[in-house]
């Protein structure tokens, strides 16, 4: 053996260890409790969920909402701004989720109204004057879009905390689509699915109101001492008739409209009792939350304080004295009920609402027939092939059966240490592999035969073959390759997981078919005589 | 051993019955889709999806029935059928149609089956497969799709234009769009939806036809060398008969794989496996017959790239090559 040769030989059984032990070896030691070190058993091939089962989600994250709430909290500011400083106007108006518009400010305190306007309002709104006093803010284009994407953010950041609450493993929570506005949200073995959908969708928007009037039976009754008109600093918020039982029928409430504390004042949230010892969500504040929560109790003892989640009152308790740190959420919940919905606070609140627009379920049954009949099907099939092989092209058959194994277990190695993800599309991006892998072997052979039939002897006619048939795979191969890539770059979830097979697959066909198959002809070949006429082929 | 020894068929010969042969499959597909529809996945289409099942065994009509009378008037445009094995016991039931995507009921219509299917008294089931696909991705799956394969088939031609001839890139592309389009329309004759994983398939069967039919234009190209004065008509039969073993082979060994799919890979991989056995057969009969056909029509009366760049220039050669062409 040469030295040339045996380097060859070295680097194929070197490749071959290196990703047996990081593909194929974690599947072995999971199965049969063979010895491995944790960051080589971390590394494995993931199942995708149409082979695992679990629930895929998309949904959209209606963004508009949070500019919406922005712009309702801006123009909230500039009325509580306008009226410490004594400067009148008529009304103020939210228009659009990106606009406001105040009508009548007193003409002659127009430069006060201004510096006014521009200390609250100049960070993200522009504002053009019309006639009459009327102004109208316009929230900034790059404001937008900054605060789209960090609705969207935030919102993937919510989603991630909640389905690591549920205590889902591998969750893939992504965004998806062109839009930018879709979360795609994989929990693969989550079997609850409505209550799965419920956490994850649900706003979990707390916010603790100081109630100005009410509960009243009809909004009418509620207005009576109000002259039927909603204070411009005030709200009317809806709960049910027996917040106990949450009985059908509704119960109207006047609150203030700016909160006196929100979720994201929260630290914690816990499940605990209520006086009547049912399940309640117990929560403790932030620091910060705590000062201000002291500062309202502290100053409206004896009113009551409605506890709002997701713009129902859900209780509305009244202040027996100053509280700092810690608060309770009664309203007739089951332990299930009060679980979640102190996981959700504990998570956070979204963003914004959401819709789903996909929705699949799959059953692990489903998924383990699947896979039990995919690899059933991949044995025949390679058996099929490889008796082919052995029988057609006799002891080359053989080099051309050890190539495919090595290229298999190449391409299932990468993909573990890529951390990559199984799926059908997947699987089919790996039967063209192995399809092209057996034929750039049998591209190799028929011309190798060509080369024998014109008697240059074997040693030439394999220098030649492979000289030659390494431009033909050459070019099959990159062109496939551009492909795949455009299928990675611009198709959807599944495209991209064949695309990425694909990929990965030609590159170590590459490989195993120009140098590990002729090293093994070579190695052949470093037996017999300098002249030999004829291989086994 | 040897499939065939030093074949020589004129292929090219052939080649308007062929393309005949394979506008008249495309034609007849183009009939069917427009009588009967191209039965669009939910993928792409939209609309619910339930598999349920079943403990024992439940005539297929009783489930049927009581879809039909299931509130709020999905029964009208349901699809109930047997999914997999008979001794699965497993219903399918299609509806075309979701629930609201923006009030958050996406999945309305698939509880509505499932609770009728429970108040029917057909024996306790479980569903183990739930789809609802929403109008929104469903049009978006179908353009990005689209915009994908047809970005990746200009890159394919780009490629082979450069490394070969145009006319080879237009004969390549033309071919792998012919196997596309056979292969809808065989699964438009056997009913078959176009779902994801049927797109695979199709994408799989392009990856192959080019490859195939990148063999031959190579074994073309390598033969322009040594063949100056031949034209582009024989220079092709030529190739496509020392290719001959490699193509029948590679579609054999290929086909034999697939084929085990289609028997033994189950309810879910039945539609992937059925495209790639239609597509590997089209590819290989595309391959021998369609891609070259093109390249030599495209060319027509043209010279050659190689031909016109290589410096031939002892002037018998000339002459044999304008006697040629």
């Amino acid at each position: 053996m040469n030295k040339n040769l045996r380097w060859r030989v070295i680097t194929v059984i070197a490749v071959f260890l290196v990703f047996f032990s990081v593909g194929i070896y974690p599947l072995l030691a999971g199965r049969f409790h063979w010895p491995a070190p944790a960051w080589l058993l971390a590394n494995q091939l993931k199942l995708g969920l149409d082979l695992k089962g679990g629930v895929h989600l998309v949904m959209r994250v209606n963004r508009d909402d949070a500019l919406q709430t922005s712009t309702e909290t801006t123009a909230e500011q500039l009325r509580e701004a306008l009226k410490t400083a004594a400067v009148g106007f008529s009304a103020i108006t939210v228009t659009s989720p990106t606009s406001f518009r105040i009508e009548g400010v007193q003409a002659d305190r127009d430069a006060e109204f201004r510096r006014i306007a521009e200390d609250q309002t100049a960070a993200n709104y522009d504002r053009t004057a019309g006639t009459s006093g009327t102004h109208d803010f316009t929230m900034r284009p790059n404001i937008i879009k900054d605060m789209r994407e960090q609705t969207m953010v935030q919102a993937l950041d919510t989603i991630e905390r909640r389905a690591n609450e549920l205590g889902v493993a591998e969750s893939n929570i992504a965004r998806h689509g062109s839009a930018g506005d879709q979360l795609l949200v994989q929990l693969p073995g989550v079997t609850d699915v409505a209550r799965a959908k419920e956490i994850i969708r649900s706003t979990a928007r707390l916010e603790l109101k100081l109630v100005e009037d009410g509960p009243a039976a009809t909004r009418e009754a509620l207005l009576q001492k109000h002259n039927g008109q909603v204070p411009p600093d005030m709200e009317i918020v809806t709960g049910a008739a027996d917040l106990r039982t949450s009985e059908a029928g509704t119960m109207f409430f006047l609150v203030r409209k700016v909160a006196a504390v929100t979720g994201s004042d929260l630290r914690t949230a816990s499940v605990g009792l209520d006086e009547n010892s049912r399940p309640a969500v117990m929560f403790s504040m932030k620091p910060e939350g705590a000062r201000k929560f002291g500062q309202v109790t502290g100053s409206n003892v004896g009113r009551s304080l409605a506890i709002i989640l997701d713009d129902r009152v859900q209780s509305y308790p009244r202040i027996d004295n100053r509280i700092t740190g810690d608060g309770r959420i009664a309203g007739g919940f089951t332990q299930q009920e009060a679980a979640d919905l102190a996981l959700k606070l504990r998570s956070g609140a979204l963003p914004a609402s959401m819709s789903y627009l996909e929705e699949r379920v799959i059953g692990p049954s489903l998924g383990q027939d699947s896979i039990r009949a995919g690899v059933t099907a991949s044995l025949v099939g390679l058996a099929l092939v490889v008796v082919f092989m052995l029988v057609y092209y006799k002891l080359s058959g053989v080099n051309a059966i050890v190539a495919m194994v090595i290229n298999l277990i190449i391409l299932l190695g990468m993909m573990a240490y890529a951390g990559f993800t199984m799926t059908l599309p997947g699987i089919a991006g790996f039967i063209l592999t192995m399809g092209m892998g057996v034929d750039s072997n049998v591209l190799i052979f028929e011309r190798i035969k060509e080369e024998l039939a014109a008697n240059r002897g074997a040693r030439s006619a394999i220098k030649a073959s492979f000289e030659r048939v390494f431009l033909t795979l050459l070019d099959t191969h990159v062109t496939s390759l551009i492909a795949a890539a455009f299928l990675f770059q611009f198709g959807t979830g599944p495209i991209r997981g064949f695309a990425l097979t694909l990929v990965i697959g030609l590159m170590t066909n590459l490989f195993t078919s120009i140098f590990v198959s002729r090293t093994l002809f070579e190695l052949a070949l470093s037996r017999r005589a300098a002249n030999a006429q004829t291989i086994s082929i | 051993m040897k499939i065939f020894d030093n074949p020589n068929i004129d292929f090219v010969k052939w080649r308007w019955h062929a393309i005949a042969l394979s506008l008249l499959i495309i034609v007849a597909g183009a009939v069917t889709i427009m009588t009967r529809g191209l039965q669009l996945g939910v993928d792409f289409a939209g609309g619910t999806i339930v598999v349920v099942k079943f403990d024992q065994a439940v005539p297929i009509d009783r489930v049927r029935a009581a879809v039909v009378a299931a509130p709020g008037g999905i029964g009208n445009d349901a699809v109930v059928q047997e999914y997999g094995d008979a001794s699965q016991h497993q219903v399918l039931v299609r509806v075309a149609r979701t629930g609201e995507e923006s009030s958050g009921n996406l999945s309305k219509l698939a509880e509505a089956v499932v609770a009728a299917l429970k108040q029917a008294n057909l024996g306790s089931f479980t569903p183990i497969n739930t789809e609802i696909v929403g109008p929104v991705v469903g049009e978006q799956l179908k353009r990005q799709g689209l915009l994908a394969t047809v970005l990746s088939m200009g890159g394919i031609l780009v490629y082979i234009a450069l490394r070969f001839q145009v006319s080879f890139a237009v004969g390549a592309v033309a071919a792998t769009l012919h196997d596309v389009l056979v292969t809808i329309a065989f699964l438009a004759f056997f009913k078959y939806d176009l779902t994801l994983n049927v797109i695979a398939g199709l994408l799989t069967i392009t990856g192959y036809s080019v490859n195939d039919t990148i063999v031959i234009f190579d074994r073309v190209r390598e033969n322009m060398r040594s063949m100056r004065r031949d034209n582009l008509s024989h220079i092709v039969n030529v190739a496509v008969n020392q290719t001959l073993g490699r193509t029948v082979i590679t579609a054999g060994t290929a086909f034999l794989s697939v084929i085990a799919l289609f028997l033994f890979g189950g309810e879910v991989l039945h539609g992937l496996a059925f495209t790639m056995l239609v597509g590997i057969i089209s590819g290989t009969y595309s391959t021998v017959f369609i891609a070259a056909a093109i390249a030599i029509m495209w060319q027509g009366r043209k010279p050659l790239k190689g031909q016109v760049a290589a410096p031939a220039t002892s002037p018998e050669r000339k002459a044999g090559r304008r006697r040629a062409s």
